[in-house]
């Protein structure tokens, strides 16, 4: 297991996100946005949060032309496994390998707490070490997380269990954090193979501070 | 040549800043006056053509590609010679 975390001009959870996969016995190397390649043994490629090139214009918008984002899409074109956390979950929206976009958060506010997301479906690599209607603890921090597709869209992801995750309570009831519709905290493609989402399971993998449900989440790819 | 571009959220999608901006705008008194508002942003670029058809054209693939994200937002382009 080799996973590659992409680091562009203003990333800021790339060593949160190694931690979270060496911990979890994965190989990880930290590639530079300027790289025209990725290694031949990738097994996963992870774009995490933070604030890539100062969020300007519009999140993840800059990054989308970064080189080294033409040879993650080869990859993803390929059936590569790519996931997106946060600022990479914008990213990707950029780029097109996942469909919709990420809003401001309809409060106007940067929200940053512990919050709880449900899985909605679990057929995919990513969560198929959690049960559908699984309650899980895990960090939020954004500001553009206000996930929007039409409605013909939101259709196509319902037909395809494509809506991974939602904003819940602590018993499960689906719960407004940010504005997205149907409380959509991650999604997948199609091929499901591309995933994203905003809540940060990488900060969730040790009780120290706070919470492990990450542990669960991640794992699905070393599955 | 100046090629002014102008971005906004499509109808129907909530502009949540246009909101806020209306609220205050009611809360200092122009409540009766503004019936609507939204926020959007203006990107200005001196472009080194003359000619139109050449630059909107190109300007338009700026836009598609990198200025506006059309899945939420709309954009107009203004061309002054």
């Amino acid at each position: 297991m080799h996973v590659v975390v992409l680091q562009f001009p203003g990333t800021n959870c790339e060593y949160d996100t190694k931690y979270a996969f060496e911990k979890l016995g994965a190989k990880v190397s930290i590639v530079w946005h300027e790289e025209k390649s990725i290694p031949s043994d990738t097994t996963l490629v992870v774009l995490p949060g933070g604030f890539s090139y100062g969020d300007y214009l519009r999140s993840g918008a800059l990054a989308k032309h970064a080189h080294v984002m033409d040879a993650v899409k080869t990859y993803a074109d390929n059936g590569g496994y790519v996931l997106g956390i946060c600022n990479g979950f914008q990213i990707l929206t950029e780029t097109g390998l996942l469909p919709g976009a990420l809003k401001r958060n309809d409060n106007l506010h940067f929200i940053s707490k512990h919050h709880h997301i449900k899985v909605v479906s679990n057929d995919n690599k990513f969560l198929q070490e959690l049960n559908v209607g699984d309650v899980l603890n895990i960090p939020v921090a954004h500001h553009d997380g206000n996930f929007y597709i039409d409605s013909d869209g939101l259709t196509e992801l319902k037909a395809n269990n494509q809506v991974l995750l939602q904003y819940c309570d602590s018993d499960g009831r689906n719960q407004i954090l940010n504005g997205s519709v149907e409380q959509i905290a991650g999604i997948c493609n199609k091929n499901k193979n591309v995933f994203g989402l905003m809540p940060h399971p990488e900060r969730a993998m040790e009780m120290l501070l706070g919470c492990d449900d990450g542990i669960k989440m991640l794992n699905g790819f070393l599955k | 040549m100046k090629a002014i571009v102008n971005i906004g959220l499509k109808k129907g999608v909530l502009d949540s800043g246009g909101k806020a901006t209306h609220h205050t705008l009611q809360t200092i008194g122009f409540g009766d006056l503004v019936a609507d508002v939204r926020v959007g942003k203006q990107i200005i670029m001196e472009l080194n053509t003359t000619d139109k058809d050449k630059a909107m054209a190109e300007v338009t693939k700026m836009c598609k590609d990198l200025l506006a994200n059309t899945v939420i937002e709309d954009f107009e382009i203004i061309l002054e010679a």
